[in-house]
């Protein structure tokens, strides 16, 4: 049992994670204080999010390029929203744009499931009219701090035993997946359709039903993550999180969840988004040149995926032993 | 739609000429904007009004496209051509496409000045710049400077490596250190005008240099998501966030305390200027390379080789006046 945990992935990137810290802490010794490692995991909180409902979708052979998109276009609502009507109490924006998110995540799993379009191509046109949308209904221009309430930024700053409601946010959402992924048919159902959609599809499993439930799931959580977004950074424009969904894609597979579905964990989720969090908060801290930094964060992904391909190579498995002998 | 637009238009073409014709021997200067409705043209468009009430003998006609195209503004000078103004001041939305119609324009001894967004060297006779690369560098070392009695670090938070304009005003920010004794430039971070990189490089800043006494964002993202970083980690006091901004972003981090002050152009000033450079050309000044045009209560400009000039350093914004035009632009 032990053997194999020390031989997961989750382990591994614990490990990585450690000795990443470790070689910052040589240059940078004021990073590993326990203040700033809670800045970092807030910091990397609305990628944990993320990632875990990017997760859910990449298991099922799909990916969803629109995320950031839509975490913009509900951000953008909610502070539109606040701006013109600041009586709206929190609880009350978060439904709205968690049911909006979903709304917008089902379009593209409808788009999947129903009329059978490669999951790329659906998400992609939704990104840029998501984007476009936005322009639209805030006419380019920029909801700024002052406008927005007083309580609506300060939501995902409040202290709840010692971390912010931002960190929580991403704390209860792992939770939930853990609960969702081993406790629930859905959560079987998603890695079913990943790993072999003809035998899920024999085991009785709507396996375009279950596409649809990972994109809204993961549009929810985007949408959540609009309003946190907006409100943490005090600021709401077409281009907020521009570029976002590649991070996301990135920190799943970091996590070591298989491009190609079925193979994935929430653990990896959450460790491979924070991997890519402590990068990007670090690299300010040690000095590097900016054209260093890219390279740097696309050399990590290159490697995880290169250690995936070796990972899930599958040993040939012999079946007819008899035979092997005879021949 | 566009032949309501076009019906006002017409209208109000009709009522300026009537208007026009009231006052013959008064000097008819034309304000032209990318497009109507826009804050900034508005208080530019303000900012002619006082320079013709100083004037006296000056009639403003403010106009422009309902929107953002170059076909627009032809339309417009045509019309105004037309009209027979003495001045046309443009705010271009295309530097080579309104070109011929400027010239027809200026053939028939309409005189032609560009301010703000510029037309190419043929069509118009100088064009008002609202500052120079020079005066901007100086400018943000010195809002800097002006908070540090005692000296101390900086940092500049800058938008991504390659912004070209960026680069610039921080060349000329460096060439003027040697005035401001005692401060020291610890570091230049890019932030790539994307909030959350530019929040994370200014608390990477806050965390590398505990004693950073300001950051200097020379980019409207940039300056946004600084004043919010030192925000929330309690450094407001400590750190000033400045640089260049837009008073509409950075009422809350001037309200805040986060940001002490911060520049921009004045478009008041800029309207102001443009008009006073028009009714200077009319009244018989030459424009063109090397040409010195009066600007009123702004001074004096000196035209480059190009026909270019600068206005003044950047208008600062601090609490005294941030409520007056947070609504402006």
């Amino acid at each position: 049992m032990l053997t194999r945990f020390l031989k997961s992935r989750e382990a591994i990137l614990t490990g990585v994670l450690l000795a990443l810290l470790a070689l910052i802490a040589i240059r940078a010794p004021e990073f590993v204080a326990p203040g700033n490692l809670a800045n970092v995991l807030n910091d990397s909180a609305p990628l944990i999010i993320l990632a875990l409902g990017q997760m859910a979708v990449i298991v099922t052979r799909c990916i969803d390029l629109s995320v950031a998109a839509n975490l913009a276009l509900c951000g953008m609502v909610a502070a539109m929203l606040n701006a013109a009507l600041p009586g709206v109490p929190i609880i009350a924006i978060l439904l709205l744009v968690v049911v909006l998110g979903a709304a917008l995540g089902s379009i593209n799993g409808l788009l999947v499931w129903k009329l059978d379009i490669p999951p790329i191509v659906v998400t992609l046109g939704t990104m840029t009219i998501f984007r476009g949308v936005i322009f639209l209904i805030s006419k380019g221009q920029w909801v700024n701090a002052h406008e927005m309430s007083a309580v609506f930024k300060a939501f995902p700053r409040a202290q709840i035993l010692g971390l912010p409601v931002l960190t929580w946010c991403a704390i209860l959402t792992a939770g939930a997946f853990l609960l969702l992924i081993s406790r629930t048919p859905l959560g079987r159902a998603f890695f079913a359709t990943g790993g072999n959609p003809r035998a899920a599809v024999y085991a009785g499993i709507n396996t375009g039903r279950t596409q649809f439930a990972a994109f809204t799931l993961s549009g929810a959580l985007a949408g959540l993550t609009g309003y946190l977004w907006v409100s943490r950074y005090a600021v709401a424009y077409v281009d907020i999180a521009s570029g976002f969904e590649l991070d996301v894609v990135a920190a799943c597979v970091i996590g070591g969840v298989s491009i190609a579905g079925g193979i994935g964990s929430v653990g990896g989720a959450v460790l491979g988004a924070l991997f890519l969090g402590t990068i990007k908060n670090a690299l300010p801290v040690v000095n590097i040149s900016p054209f260093w930094q890219m390279a740097i964060s696309g050399s990590a992904i290159l490697i995880a995926v290169a250690f995936n391909a070796r990972a899930n190579r599958r040993q040939g498995r012999v079946i007819l032993k008899s035979a092997e002998h005879a021949a | 739609m566009s032949i309501l637009k076009k019906t006002v238009a017409a209208m109000a073409t009709a009522a300026t000429m009537v208007a026009g014709a009231a006052h013959a021997e008064d000097v008819r200067i034309a304000l032209v904007v990318k497009a109507l409705g826009i804050g900034f043209f508005e208080a530019a468009a303000k900012g002619a009004e006082e320079a013709a009430k100083e004037l006296g003998d000056v009639e403003i006609i403010y106009t422009g496209p309902t929107d953002t195209t170059a076909e627009g503004q032809i339309e417009v000078i045509n019309a105004l051509i037309a009209q027979k103004v003495d001045a046309i001041a443009i705010s271009a939305n295309d530097a080579d496409a309104l070109v011929p119609a400027l010239k027809k324009a200026m053939d028939r001894g309409i005189k032609v000045i560009s301010w703000d967004s510029g037309v190419a060297e043929a069509g118009r006779m100088a064009h008002l710049n609202p500052s120079s690369n020079a005066l901007i560098g100086n400018m943000i070392i010195k809002l800097a400077a002006d908070h540090m009695p005692d000296g101390g670090e900086v940092a500049i938070l800058s938008a991504s490596a390659t912004a070209t304009n960026q680069n610039i005003w921080i060349d000329e920010m460096m060439k003027v250190m040697d005035n401001y004794p005692g401060i020291k430039v610890v570091a230049t971070v890019y932030g790539d005008d994307l909030a959350d990189k530019s929040y994370r490089e200014a608390q990477g800043l806050m965390q590398s240099y505990p004693d950073l006494k300001a950051i200097i964002a020379p980019t409207s993202v940039g300056i946004v998501a600084a004043a919010q970083a030192v925000a929330d980690a309690g450094k407001i006091g400590q750190i000033n966030v400045t640089g260049l901004g837009l008073p509409s972003e950075m009422a809350g981090a001037i309200e805040s305390g986060a940001s002490k002050s911060f520049a921009i152009w004045n478009p008041i000033d800029l309207g102001y200027s443009a008009t006073m450079m028009a009714y200077d050309l009319v009244k018989g000044a030459e424009g063109g390379p090397g040409a010195t045009l009066d600007m009123g209560r702004m001074g004096e400009i000196t035209l480059d080789e190009h026909g270019d000039g600068a206005m003044a350093d950047p208008f600062v914004y601090d609490k005294s006046n941030i409520e007056e035009f947070k609504s402006i632009f």
